[in-house]
């Protein structure tokens, strides 16, 4: 699991970095979605995939026993969602304005 | 002592509105903070002349041996006198000097800003804490010198004097911690001169010196760093008197005298600071005589001063020491007179400019008065406290076994030169025929009378009876500074000697000095502005433009109007940083190690991989910008489906939401844009650049994950997550107990990144929006309004419920949140603007604000209790049914979350919302429509 999910987090940082370089700035806002996905999947994965259990204690118990997926990195991807969330919109924003102001969308005169 | 300095920094901070509210009587009523500390510090003369010394540590920051450290010995109570003593004459002057400037209240803030610092810097014992107040010092003086910032010349000469004396602390601060680590690793002063002889015998001892004598002397202004300090002179005049002749200058020679008894004393502790102080002595002579601005003629002998000191400190033997102390006294009091009398010259007629000036004594009695004392003392003529002072440095000159001839020489000329500047200040102005000036001149009012009369007075006084000064306050200074014990005797006669004859000779070259100056001034000034183009000054202006320089050509390079450029820059730098490590490293035995291999994949994973890899393509080179966000929405989907086969639930519903509101405000921006065909990279050759640095990129990081993967992990911290979460933190749900409990300070730090886009994103449109423009309001379809009527209520709750269960099953504020901000995205798609601002009541910044403010005072409960901010704290409350409620903190900070990402989402939506209207409404043709 953790050769396929190397193989895809390079895959989308490969894509997001050729988007970021392209011309049209709708594609730098794509390549920005795709970066924070590979990110948030190598965060993931840093904190090991082998066990699948999720980290939720059953009831009648007082802590987690046996195979259960590591919680902390869970919980740090779960926020850099969020953030990436207004990362994105931000950039949105940024380039409707940008594109208000300039009358144009081209990266190669940003 | 910690309250002196608590209460002048407390006073800075009020100044204004004590400058406001009590207008005329400010003054009066600040000028009180620096004499209650001047009071202090001379109660404590007779237990420190007693050789008593006071010290205090208060932990600051403890686990660096960072301490607010105070110490009070001989040497740090005569700064201390002066500072506060001059502080408090100084603030008076400057209530009748600048009455009714609009900037009054601000100025006196810089001004006690300016004396807590120095006060901290002569108190304090430890270097971190002497390196912050020094710093202190450097910005109180910017903004000081920089207050009449209208004039382009004070806005010029406050960054001159903030780069040098800055540049010079930097080099202190590598000093000061190089000494610390020289000295076994403290920063405590007391521990490191109990460590004195392992410090001089240390290989670093060279580096040390250098770097501290940097900053000494960068301060200090010595050459080749002394240019600053006439510029500085574009400062108001109680700030020249203040910090740039009597105090800040003198913080360097205070950190050289302090520096004394443990890098002293060495062969190049002594010719280095001798050699420099007899050239910045003899450079700012020369250059006084050759002004004819009141102001420049006092910059430059405080100079000829400051060089003085450094020499005298340089020689380091007793009788120097000694009198060092006694100048340092003599200099601030007549040189503060004589600024103070400046000021009043100025201010009475209009003009410091000595051609304009002559006969003001009967209009100004006790200004003139003052002025004739002062300049006494400076010519060192007794009964002055200057002729003591100049005897005690020709002896140690004299009394010096290293230069017989060169440094007297050099002594009798620099002193012969400020004879004539003295003479020249107090003659020109106040004698000969009344000339006329812009003004009238007219008699000071007794704030600006009380401060030249009471500095020239102490000089008569102490010159007539030195002792008064020497026992209480100059031998123990001399004490703090050499160690050992020495009663120090003062006196105005010690009988004919060689120093009576030198003083003799140099009262003699100054008055014929003064006799000749109206013949070889203009001559000199031409010679001097000749030098000045090889000058350090010149070298400081070229090094400025050529810093300017540099950093636009290197704008240029990197940032030169491509952001495409800029990018591709960043993504080169990292693929060659992270490659060349990852070579070096062996990065690529360790992913060989790993046998990688995608056997035993289960096929649903092997599945949703390959659809995500499948829309990226499409992303990438899809046509069509609707196909790319679906595309874009499908990859997003098979990452969350991935996070949930992975054991992550709130991770994928996370994941979920979020996409399908990037995909959401994505659609309201699209149809706006032009299409990707009309803008596209020109030359296929870049595409391939692009494609191989991507691929590059994307290489590396596979095989990082890889080798990293291969590696042991260290699962303590899960671990105590997993067997903490129950006891200590009252929920089943990890992951979220460690988001709203075990690491809520990381998650507020979170919500207020999402506030503070939010806001960001609202100003930007707000501030380039149309004027007038109509209400949004736009009619989605008849179905799609009755299902939304349907659906909102059913989201919301069920919005409410995943918030509330979220402690302990999979859910919480951030996913509560997105399911309630998408509900209401929809309720804007179908009933528009209107409709969901009347639904809501309230503007989603407020939500914002609301938000932020539980989570913060969910915190605070915390501090109640003793405990840690954001410490979770717990209530149980008994159920009507005999079941029993837990509740606590962490759920009303999950709350706050839980508004924060409403009001940031919906702020998002309205802002593009509104934009994509107001283009419409312009009705601009978009490029798309222009090119199709």
């Amino acid at each position: 699991m953790h050769t396929l999910l190397a193989l895809l987090i390079g895959l989308l940082f490969a894509a997001g970095i050729y988007l970021l370089l392209r011309r049209h700035l709708l594609k730098l806002v794509f390549g920005l979605v795709l970066l924070g996905n590979a990110v948030n999947l190598l965060v993931f994965t840093m904190g090991r995939v082998d066990n699948t259990q999720p980290p939720l204690i059953p009831d009648g118990e007082v802590a987690l026993t046996g195979a259960f997926a590591n919680p902390l990195p869970q919980a740090l991807v779960l926020t850099a969602i969020v953030i990436g969330f207004g990362l994105v919109a931000f950039a949105l924003v940024l380039l409707y304005r940008s594109r208000e102001t300039l009358d144009h969308v081209d990266t190669l005169r940003v | 002592m910690l309250f002196v300095l608590l209460m002048s920094l407390a006073a800075a901070l009020l100044a204004p509105t004590v400058a406001r509210v009590a207008r005329g009587a400010a003054g009066s009523l600040l000028a009180l903070i620096p004499l209650a500390g001047f009071v202090y510090f001379a109660s404590q003369i007779p237990a420190v002349a007693g050789g008593a010394t006071l010290h205090v540590t208060y932990p600051w920051v403890p686990s660096f041996g960072v301490m607010v450290s105070l110490y009070l010995d001989g040497l740090s109570l005569l700064f201390a006198l002066l500072i506060t003593g001059l502080g408090t004459l100084i603030v008076l002057y400057t209530s009748g000097y600048l009455r009714g400037h609009p900037q009054l209240g601000r100025f006196y803030l810089y001004l006690l800003l300016f004396m807590s610092a120095m006060i901290g810097l002569v108190l304090s014992d430890n270097l971190i804490t002497l390196f912050v107040f020094w710093e202190l010092t450097s910005f109180s003086s910017y903004l000081l010198i920089g207050f009449k910032h209208e004039a382009e010349k004070a806005r010029k000469s406050a960054l001159q004097a903030l780069l040098v004396t800055g540049a010079g602390g930097l080099a202190l601060l590598a000093g000061l911690l190089l000494l610390g680590y020289a000295a076994g690793g403290t920063f405590e002063l007391r521990e490191i001169f109990a460590n004195g002889e392992a410090v001089r015998a240390h290989a670093l001892y060279l580096p040390i010196f250098l770097l501290i004598i940097l900053g000494a002397f960068t301060k200090s202004a010595q050459f080749p760093f002394h240019f600053w300090l006439p510029n500085a002179m574009a400062a108001p005049t109680p700030v020249s008197a203040y910090l740039h002749s009597a105090t800040m200058v003198k913080a360097g020679i205070y950190l050289l005298a302090r520096m004394d008894g443990l890098l002293g004393g060495t062969e190049v502790w002594v010719w280095t600071l001798s050699l420099a102080g007899a050239l910045t002595m003899l450079i700012g002579a020369v250059s006084a005589v050759r002004h004819t601005d009141l102001k420049k003629i006092l910059a430059y002998s405080t100079i000829t001063a400051l060089g003085t000191l450094t020499l005298l400190l340089g020689l380091s033997f007793e009788e120097s020491i000694k009198a060092a102390m006694v100048f340092l006294v003599v200099h601030s009091l007549y040189k503060g007179a004589l600024f103070l009398v400046a000021g009043s010259v100025d201010h009475a007629t209009g003009t410091r400019d000595l051609r304009a000036l002559g006969g003001l004594r009967p209009a100004m009695p006790w200004t003139a008065g003052a002025a004739i004392l002062a300049g006494l003392s400076m010519a060192g003529l007794p009964p002055l406290f200057g002729f003591v002072g100049k005897e005690l440095a020709y002896k140690a000159k004299l009394g010096f076994d290293g230069a017989d001839v060169i440094l007297p020489a050099i002594a009798v000329l620099a002193n012969a030169l400020t004879v004539t500047a003295a003479l020249i200040l107090v003659l020109r102005p106040f004698f000969g025929e009344l000339k006329m000036t812009a003004k009238e001149p007219h008699r000071m009012g007794w704030r600006m009378a009380l401060g030249p009369v009471v500095l020239a007075g102490f000089g008569l006084l102490f010159g007539l009876l030195p002792m008064v000064l020497a026992a209480p306050l100059v031998s123990p200074a001399v004490f703090a500074v050499l160690g050992g014990e020495m009663p120090i005797k003062l006196s105005l006669w010690y009988g004919f000697n060689l120093a009576l004859l030198l003083s003799g000779v140099t009262l003699l070259l100054g008055v014929l000095g003064y006799w000749a100056w109206d013949r070889y001034r203009p001559a000199l000034e031409r010679g001097v502005e000749v030098l000045a183009r090889i000058g350090p000054e010149t070298g400081y202006e070229r090094g400025l433009a050529g810093t300017v320089r540099l950093a636009e050509w290197q704008t240029q390079v990197v940032q030169g109007g491509s952001l495409t450029r800029h990018l591709t820059l960043i993504v080169t730098t990292l693929l060659g940083f992270l490659g060349v490590a990852f070579w070096l490293r062996g990065g690529w035995d360790y992913v060989e190690a790993a046998g990688a291999s995608l056997a035993g994949v289960h096929f649903v994973d092997g599945t949703l991989v390959a659809v995500a890899v499948a829309s990226t393509a499409l992303v990438i080179w899809s046509r069509s910008r609707l196909t790319g966000v679906m595309a874009l929405g499908v990859m997003g989907f098979c990452v969350a489906l991935l996070f949930l086969r992975l054991g992550a639930p709130d991770v994928a519903m996370t994941q979920f939401l979020v996409e399908t509101l990037i995909v959401l405000i994505l659609l309201l921006v699209i149809a706006r844009l032009p299409g990707f065909p009309a803008v596209q990279t020109p030359q296929p050759a870049m595409r391939w650049v692009h494609g191989l640095l991507a691929l590059g990129a994307g290489t590396l990081v596979t095989g990082l994950v890889l080798a990293i993967t291969h590696q042991p992990l260290d699962l303590t911290v899960p671990q105590y997550f997993a067997q903490e979460s129950m006891p200590s933190g009252y929920g089943r749900n990890v992951v979220n107990v460690i988001l709203v409990d075990f690491r809520a300070l990381d998650t507020l730090g979170e919500i207020v990144v999402l506030a503070v886009a939010a806001l960001g994103a609202y100003v930007l449109v707000r501030y380039g929006a149309l004027p007038g423009l109509p209400e949004l309001d736009f009619s989605g379809s008849l179905i799609l309004r009755t299902t939304t009527r349907l659906l909102i209520t059913l989201l919301f709750m069920t919005a409410l419920f995943l918030l509330w269960r979220g402690h302990n099953e999979p859910g919480g504020g951030f996913i509560g949140g997105l399911i309630a901000a998408g509900a209401l995205a929809l309720y804007l798609i179908a009933f528009g603007e209107r409709a969901l601002r009347d639904l809501l009541r309230v503007h989603p910044r407020g939500l914002l604000g609301v938000g932020l403010g539980l989570a913060l005072l969910s915190g605070l409960f915390a501090l109640f209790g003793g405990e840690a901010f954001m410490a979770g704290q717990w209530v149980t409350l008994p159920l009507a049914g005999g079941g029993t409620l837990k509740l606590g903190t962490p759920l009303l900070f999950d709350v706050g979350v839980f508004l924060v990402v409403i009001g940031f989402t919906l702020t998002f939506l309205l802002a593009l919302q509104r934009t994509a209207k107001a283009a419409e409404a312009q009705a601009v043709p978009t490029l798309e429509e222009t090119t199709t």
